[in-house]
């Protein structure tokens, strides 16, 4: 068949072909963005807008300073937290789109905290509505997770609903029990609480608005990947997601991994919505939808999970890139005066082009496992069979 | 491993992006005014956005066209931080006046109007310009709409024969608060028999079930319906469908049922922009707080000149636009 | 006040606005559930429905004739699902995010269109309420259910159809054997990628469908986003009715006549806050679905591509 090549000489070919492969599979989804933004220049074209100008526009809103590059972290940052949860579920085989909802509550409950205790220290108050967040979007993800194991009540479902819920819980919250005290006073009463006290805001690289809930997302993006990975729970986690009925067998419990798999990605998205107020908002406030508060992170950040192959590592950078993506776009928006629909059309193009694309991955990988498993044999042939 | 490769797609780009180096310079010319415009929803709303798109339309043909002013908009800004960072971008652009219409973006421009002490900005619908925390170049603009709401509802107690009138709200609270309350004081001050049943179907967009909550008002009896907000779109065909009164307000919705609307509380914003704009020009950034009010023409009621209202009604309504200008008649909403 | 919602007038009413608020969600879940049983998840009804919607609008309001419209909102809706059929089942892609991005493009395209092409909130005369002399006479009856447009009738009558075909027919059966178990239909010489082209496609007319009901039936408007999170709601339907026509049925008529219930709530002036009473019938969802602990299994093949082993 072909020439055999010296031993050493196969596995550094291997590498080498295996690295090159890496990089294409990195590579493809930058691929699959470029497709879409070619379709999104016809599009520019029949609006009579220059589509070079235009993502000119879009890069230098991304990317073309510091400030933008702060600003794509800042819109990255809920969207990496919300991926981290993503993982999680998807892994465990539960399908989460909740996040809305969940980054809703969790958001809510991290600002009761922060204006009820006033007059506690910063340091205590923050960490402390940070768990908020991470509880209250625990029991939003929680109960359809509980619904689900012991109810037999479908994720989806109960998830669209609850974000449902969240919203009208939140209008009710924020024009009444919550409300600002000085709307109160107003006619008009905007549903707005108050503003958070300056002890308890995120620290901010100035004068960007760039938070430390950047970094705390990192930082978690390395725990996630520890706790699914090389821990019991998320080896269990995993275990039960990639095939229920052989982990029952083995004695892990799977409805009990069904709820912790939701629940903690709930607690994720709760994370991202606490992050929000304290670190951009500094306040909660509503215009009667989710999306004017979490800027639809619940759903975008189910996509950046999957641009980043559902690996909390992977999710890092694609949260950046899809956040540069929102921003470049706001910025074209204002640059060339196009519609934001287009934005949204071009958001919607470059997500069905980049989960198409997966399929080129997918395939190399086969291919690749199967070379490996050539190249094992063929060892094996070397050292005159199995030992 | 894998991870470590990932990054370089980042960093690739950003060289991409170093070798592109920025846009191109905005050339600024001596004497054209630049307006930047952040807004909720989209500027062909029939509503609260569209409200003001049409004023500025109309002030910058009244400045002499786009020669003397310079006219950008953001449409559809309903998340709050992409709102931010328009604002500030707009601002750094060196816009002279950034208007932030919608009343959630307050907490955004009080942190950002500070650091473009040359550049004005505008805030509504809100009455605070932030000038007791030190801000000066924040203008801040309310529509009276309880003015034009206890008109309308003045009309609708006068126009009802079953004694029972429908009203449709988004969420319970701002502008469509505001107008609601007015309207239920109208309508008392006239016919205290009337009942007012109000939906607030919570939600901006939600036109399926406006457009219910409008059937449900008519099988409840109601014979005169109004509403507030962008979602009421559908709501007024229902209203025509059945021959029922509809009474409109933000902007003018004549237009989509010529043969039953009655009269819109329409905004006209022109008059709060031309005095923030000869204020800017004089060198005064902000710090005015304006309400647009029947007395001084911000609130217009625009008549439907094809819908014959009985010569009472119509007495009645100017008689209640009048005593609203000069005083004689106060809306109380009972704060 | 709690009493008037016991009078005959809000009975009435409850149902003949359920039955209304209802259609949009029979169209758009019954097409999804053709997908589903086939195993394609589809998430995009929503920006199907739009863009449906969109079409059935424009075509009405340009031409004059409403059945060009619903023809249009059909074409755009079937373009819509044969793209999505290509991403799903030709290229193997993650259904649900795949979903998500056609909603959103529907989401800006059908906006975009609208501005474009329209520029401004126009209003078009829908279908009327046909009256079957007799049965609209009915005392109660007859306004309640003799009283409504063509598209309405439409929903109704698609849901029979819909079980007939899926479980009386043989292309139900080569749906449901694609959906449960795609490698042994692919042994016994089903082409398992053609049925699912079908079902998606055929979910895509619908839900473009679902959309016309609105522009040009219901609503007689169209405007940025229309639907507003409809087409989410009819595919949590789908579950709620655990993949049968009469189950989907029953969620859209529950889930709507609570809602209406709630609109009545509030115009009774019964004291519940606003926000509250819009939550009832997302709430009451989930509760009948916990209180009717259900056992129908979803198709096993659900969200999953096909391939041929080896």
């Amino acid at each position: 068949m072909e020439d055999r090549l010296p031993k050493a000489e196969v596995s550094a070919l291997d590498t080498l072909r295996a690295n090159a492969s890496k990089i294409a599979d990195a590579l493809l989804p930058v691929l699959a963005v470029l497709a879409a933004l070619a379709i999104g220049a016809i599009i520019l074209l029949m609006l009579g807008a220059n589509p070079v100008a235009a993502y000119g526009a879009l890069l230098e809103g991304a990317f073309g300073s510091g400030n933008a590059v702060a600003e794509t972290i800042v819109k990255a940052t809920p969207l990496l937290l919300v991926g981290l949860g993503i993982c999680i579920a998807f892994r465990g085989n539960v399908i989460n789109i909740g996040g809305e909802g969940q980054m809703v509550v969790g958001a809510l409950l991290a600002t009761l905290v922060g204006l009820r205790l006033t007059s506690w220290p910063g340091w205590v108050v923050v960490p402390l509505a940070m768990l908020a967040g991470f509880v209250g979007g625990a029991i939003w993800g929680g109960i359809p997770g509980i619904l689900k194991a012991y109810f037999r009540v479908n994720e989806i479902l109960s998830t669209v609903m609850m974000n449902a819920i969240a919203v009208q819980a939140m209008n009710y919250l924020l024009r009444g029990p919550m409300i600002d005290p000085a709307q109160m006073e107003l006619a008009s009463r905007i549903p707005q609480t108050a503003a958070l006290p300056e002890a308890f805001r995120l620290p901010r690289l100035a004068p960007t608005r760039l938070h430390l809930g950047a970094f705390i997302a990192v930082v978690l993006a390395v725990g996630v990947y520890i706790l699914l990975w090389r821990t019991t729970l998320g080896y269990r986690i995993r275990a039960v997601g990639q095939n229920p009925d052989a982990s029952r067998y083995g004695g892990i419990r799977v409805r009990h991994h069904v709820v912790v798999a939701l629940l903690l990605s709930g607690a994720f998205a709760g994370l991202a919505g606490a992050t929000q107020v304290f670190g951009v908002n500094y306040r909660m406030i509503t215009d009667g939808s989710a999306t004017g508060f979490t800027g639809s992170a619940g759903f975008n950040g189910i996509v950046a999970a999957l641009f980043g192959q559902l690996h909390p590592i992977g999710a890092i950078p694609a949260s950046f890139l899809f956040g540069a993506l929102l921003v470049g776009a706001n910025k074209l928006q204002r640059m060339m005066q196009v519609p934001s629909a287009f934005i949204t059309s071009l958001n919607g193009l470059v997500v069905v082009f980049v989960v198409s694309s997966d399929i080129w991955r997918r395939q190399r990988q086969k291919r690749r496992l199967a070379a490996a498993q050539r190249a094992a044999e063929a060892a094996v042939a070397d050292s005159g069979g199995p030992a | 491993m894998s991870s470590k490769i990932k990054w370089i797609v980042p960093l690739l780009l950003i060289a991409m992006l170093t070798a592109c180096g920025g846009g191109g310079g905005a050339e600024e010319e001596e004497g054209v005014f630049r307006v930047a415009v952040i807004m909720p929803s989209a500027i062909n709303d029939l509503a609260f956005s569209q409200s003001m798109y049409d004023a500025l339309i109309a002030t910058q043909e009244e400045m002499g066209g786009p020669e003397s002013m310079e006219l950008v908009y953001s449409e559809s800004m309903f998340v709050v931080d992409d709102a931010a960072a328009a604002i500030r971008d707009y601002a750094s652009q060196g816009y002279d006046l950034v208007i932030a219409h919608g009343s959630q973006y307050g907490s955004s421009l009080r942190e950002i109007a500070p650091d473009f002490p040359e550049t004005s900005f505008a805030h509504g619908t809100t009455v605070d310009t932030f000038v007791d925390e030190g801000i000066e170049n924040v203008f801040a603009y309310d529509a009276a709409s309880d003015q034009g709401g206890y008109v309308n509802g003045v009309i609708a107690g006068l126009l009802t024969e079953s004694n029972v009138i429908g009203v449709i709200g988004p969420i319970e609270t701002g502008d469509a608060k505001l107008y609601v309350d007015g309207f239920v004081a109208g309508v008392a001050s006239v016919n205290p028999e009337a009942v007012v049943n109000v939906n607030y179907i919570g939600s901006f967009s939600d036109v399926a079930l406006a457009t219910e909550a409008a059937n449900t008002h008519i099988a409840a009896g109601a014979d005169v319906l109004t509403g507030s907000a962008q979602m009421v779109v559908g709501a007024i065909g229902v209203a025509e469908a059945n021959g029922v009164y509809w009474l409109g307000t933000q902007s003018s919705q004549t237009s989509l049922a010529p043969s039953i609307v009655v009269a819109n509380q329409v905004y006209d914003w022109t008059v709060v922009l031309d005095q923030i704009i000869e204020l800017n020009r004089a060198g005064t950034y902000g710090g005015t707080a304006y309400r647009i009010t029947l007395e001084n023409e911000g609130l217009v009621i625009d008549f439907n000149p094809d819908l014959d209202l009985p010569a009472d009604v119509q007495a009645a309504a100017n008689d209640t636009i009048q005593g609203i200008i000069d005083g004689s008649i106060t809306v109380d909403i009972g704060e | 006040m709690i009493s008037e919602l016991f009078s005959a007038t809000v009975l009435i009413g409850i149902i003949a606005s359920g039955i209304r608020l209802a259609t949009p969600y029979l169209y758009a879940a019954i097409g999804e559930t053709f997908g589903q049983r086939s195993g394609v998840l589809n998430l995009g009804v929503e920006g199907q429905m739009l863009l449906g919607a969109f079409a059935a609008f424009y075509v009405a309001f340009t031409t004059g004739n409403l059945w060009l419209g619903l023809l249009a909102a059909a074409v755009v809706g079937a373009l819509m699902g044969l793209a999505m059929a290509f991403v799903s089942v030709t290229l193997h892609a993650e259904q649900g995010i795949s979903g998500i991005g056609f909603y959103l493009f529907g989401l800006g395209v059908s906006d975009l269109l609208f501005q474009r092409m329209l520029g401004t909130v126009e209003t078009v005369n829908g279908f009327q309420p046909i009256y079957i002399r007799g049965l609209s006479d009915l005392p109660v009856l007859g306004r309640i259910l003799f009283s409504q447009n063509i598209l309405v009738y439409g929903a109704f009558v698609l849901v029979p159809i819909a079980w007939f075909v899926l479980n009386k027919t043989t292309l139900g059966l080569k749906i449901r054997a694609v959906g449960e178990n795609p490698q042994a239909a692919d042994s016994l010489g089903v082409s398992v990628n053609r049925v699912r082209y079908f079902t998606v496609t055929l979910g895509g007319v619908l839900s473009g469908i679902a959309g016309a009901s609105l522009s040009i039936a219901l609503l007689n408007v169209f405007q940025q986003n229309l639907t507003s999170g409809l087409g989410f709601i009819a595919v949590a339907l789908v579950y709620f009715g655990g993949w049968r026509p009469a189950g989907v049925l029953l969620g859209a008529l529950l889930f709507s006549m609570v809602n209406s219930l709630q609109l009545w709530v509030q115009v009774l002036g019964i004291p519940v806050p606003s926000d509250i009473a819009v939550m009832m019938p997302y709430v009451l969802t989930i509760v009948a679905l916990i209180l009717t602990v259900q056992r129908v299994r979803s198709p096993s093949a659900l969200s999953k591509p096909f391939q041929r082993e080896g």
